[in-house]
């Protein structure tokens, strides 16, 4: 679950990292107000993708008049397709220098991964490619932790002195107390700012949370709105859907298998519309599937691929004839079944007079050709 | 000292210096969520199959029977009245970590987790034990491990497999069993198969399931299926350019969008990070044979043996 920046700012502040003064609004009116009870300020849109300041959703008015416009502009626009809804109305910095904090996860190692680096507000992926030795690192067991004298060494590698040393220790010893706190799969301060005054401040906040673990935290949002609204349907049925765009509607069970049809199928020169997950969990739900899928207006042909293992092909196959019973399938559909009770499967619906295959080499043929 | 002994003789087993890798026909397992659905529904196909599972464990069902396998209360008691070597966890995911700590804090030597949804920071609390303990731990979200015709672990459908010399690691597990039948159908057996998981962070990687398989004298050939997400299959690379068996690998999600889950939790492409041409890249480069359709590894792999 990717939170928004002001989200993330609002666990940020009550875990006693400094953040600035700020507020969310969602229209320009407010958008005015806040400006003018904290001038000088800067507008940021609120989105849930990455190199929103390079896409210029961050905006640095002069005045009144100035940020009414800007506000108006961001409100109306979007970046990388997703709408902006949402105005952080912040404080403006006076900014000395620019570090970066990042704690994430080694996933090979299975460890948490301390980072600080003394060259913050530009991409760390870029600053690790280019000053491989601006970047302090520090592998972390979960059980042991990260003392706080580890973390006062790592500040001081990147270059903090005096009382902005302890305060910037103090900092990342948080930002990693929160990030085991949460269940983040990351948590990153970038920039975190040096003020002329000494000061540290978070300009910028990023936390995703584990998915699977947000049980253990009932006050973070539940609805991930980084989703499409097909997604979000589908994720509330228990179906791992994907959305991507051309003309064949997929469904399959198993992820890798799913994975695979779609390589199949842009093998053979055709474009899959989705990506959709019926097993573990959920394989009986195949006639929701179907349904989904076919709410996409793009698509040309439906195509089924399946290989029973864990999930059984003639549960699926009774999903799917279920929907084609009601009428819910007008467009052409292909399936392919092998493995566990694809035999039943392929035969109910044949007798449905689906076209079914018993190889995906061929199905998979078959269904570009008729999406052309 | 004796225990000690026994144990480093089972480990050293384990870690395929001798027989299949991981598991074989003397293996005796252990199902933790025995009277679950899925515990006692796989219990009864495991035990179809041929594996020993001689005992499980569901708290507060001490006595029972299912299958004629007898329920402790906890892997202590369990481990007390039986010989184990194995154990298969089936238990709901805010359960699977207790499940697995409990099985390495009792020394069982090889830990497989099936459970789906297991959150990361417990599977980095299951990994950092296990590394202490010298524990192996497969998965989570796995299908299991099976070493075809001896013992299966977990719930992989062992209907296409077929004994043999190809060894079989997989991140995903409909495409394990598609694979091997793939495998079988060319005439190529396997050795083990090895559903490493299909979670960001994973007990074993790729690269540590190759080693044994290397290591591992029935094992002439691995296959590996990989996916996006992640640098598993990278680092694997840098040990592939140094085996001696050859390696024939299927990538899946080509061409998948970035920053979103393609159904496992570890198949997601963060950055430029997990693409399936770094994947792919990396394999080719170590002298891996890479498939373009997955029906073509069964005849890259007999080319190469």
């Amino acid at each position: 679950m990717r939170l928004y920046e002001y989200e993330a700012k609002e666990i940020f502040g009550n875990n006693g990292i400094p953040v600035p003064e700020g507020k969310l609004v969602l229209n320009t009116e407010d958008a005015i107000k806040t400006y003018n009870a904290l001038a000088p300020a800067i507008i940021k849109s609120q989105v849930l993708v990455g190199g929103r300041g390079k896409a210029g959703g961050i905006k640095f008015p002069e005045n009144e008049a100035e940020a009414k416009k800007l506000a108006e502009e961001l409100l109306s626009s979007e970046i990388k397709g997703y709408k902006i809804r949402k105005l952080l109305i912040e404080k403006k910095l006076n900014i000395k220098q620019e570090l970066y904090f990042g704690v994430t996860i080694d996933k090979i190692k299975g460890e948490i991964v301390v980072i600080a680096s003394s060259k913050g507000g530009v991409d760390i992926e870029e600053v690790a490619k280019k000053f491989p030795n601006e970047i302090i690192k520090r592998n972390v067991d979960i059980y042991e932790g990260l003392p706080f004298y580890e973390a006062m060494n790592m500040v001081r590698k990147i270059g903090l002195r005096g009382d902005t040393l302890k305060k910037g220790a103090r900092v990342l010893s948080k930002l990693y107390n929160l990030f085991v706190k949460y269940d983040a799969e990351i948590a990153e301060i970038n920039p975190l700012v040096v003020t002329d005054d000494g000061d540290i401040v978070a300009a910028d906040a990023k936390l995703n949370i584990d998915d699977e673990a947000l049980y253990r935290h009932p006050e973070i949002r539940k609805e991930d709105e980084f989703l499409t609204e097909l997604e979000k349907e589908a994720r509330a049925n228990g179906l791992g859907y994907v959305e991507i765009g051309g003309s064949i509607g997929v469904i399959g069970n198993g992820a890798g298998l799913n994975m695979t049809t779609l390589d199949i199928l842009r093998y053979f020169g055709g474009t899959p519309s989705n990506f959709l997950e019926v097993s573990g969990r959920t394989y009986m739900l195949a006639e929701k599937a179907v349904e989904i899928v076919l709410k996409n207006p793009t698509v040309k042909v439906l195509f089924g691929n399946f290989f029973g293992s864990a999930a059984r092909c003639d549960v699926i196959a009774e999903g799917l004839a279920e929907a084609f019973k009601k009428g819910k399938i007008k467009k052409p559909f292909i399936v392919s079944m092998r493995g566990m009770g694809a035999k039943e499967g392929r035969k109910l619906l044949k007798d449905l007079g689906i076209e079914v295959y018993e190889n995906d080499e061929e199905a998979a043929k078959r269904v570009v050709e008729l999406a052309r | 000292m004796r225990m000690m002994k026994r144990q480093q003789k089972e480990l050293s087993n384990l870690r395929g210096e001798k027989m299949s890798i991981l598991i074989n026909k003397d293996t005796k397992v252990l199902v933790q969520g025995i009277t679950g659905k899925e515990g006692s529904f796989h219990t009864k196909l495991m035990l179809q199959y041929g594996t020993k599972v001689v005992a499980g464990v569901t708290p507060g069902k001490f006595g029972q029977e299912i299958e004629g396998v007898p329920v402790y209360d906890t892997v202590k008691e369990a481990i007390e009245n039986h010989h184990i070597d194995a154990t298969a966890i089936f238990v709901p995911g805010r359960f699977a970590m207790g499940a697995a700590l409990e099985a390495i804090d009792a020394g069982i030597r090889l830990v497989v987790v099936i459970t789906e949804g297991v959150p990361l920071h417990d599977s980095l609390r299951i990994k950092s034990k296990a590394k202490r303990m010298g524990t192996i731990v497969i998965g989570p979200n796995t299908p299991g491990v099976v070493t075809p015709s001896e013992c299966k672990v977990g719930l992989v459908n062992t209907d296409y497999l077929s004994k043999g010399n190809v060894g079989l690691i997989s991140r995903s597990g409909s495409l394990m069993t598609e694979i091997a039948a793939n495998l079988t159908d060319t005439g190529i057996g396997q050795s083990t198969l090895v559903g490493i998981g299909g979670d960001a962070v994973l007990g074993s990687t790729i690269l540590d399931v190759l080693k044994i398989f290397e290591k591992d004298k029935e094992t002439k050939g691995v296959v590996i299926v990989g996916e996006i997400g992640g640098t598993m299959e990278e680092e694997a690379s840098e040990y592939i350019k140094t085996m001696n068996k050859p390696v024939v690998a299927w990538i899946a999600g080509r061409n998948v969008p970035k920053g979103k889950r393609m159904g496992h939790a570890g198949a997601i492409i963060e950055g430029n990070m997990g693409t399936a041409e770094s994947k792919v890249g990396a394999l080719k480069k170590a002298g891996a044979k890479v498939a373009d359709v997955p029906w073509d590894i069964g005849k890259l792999m007999k080319e190469m043996l």
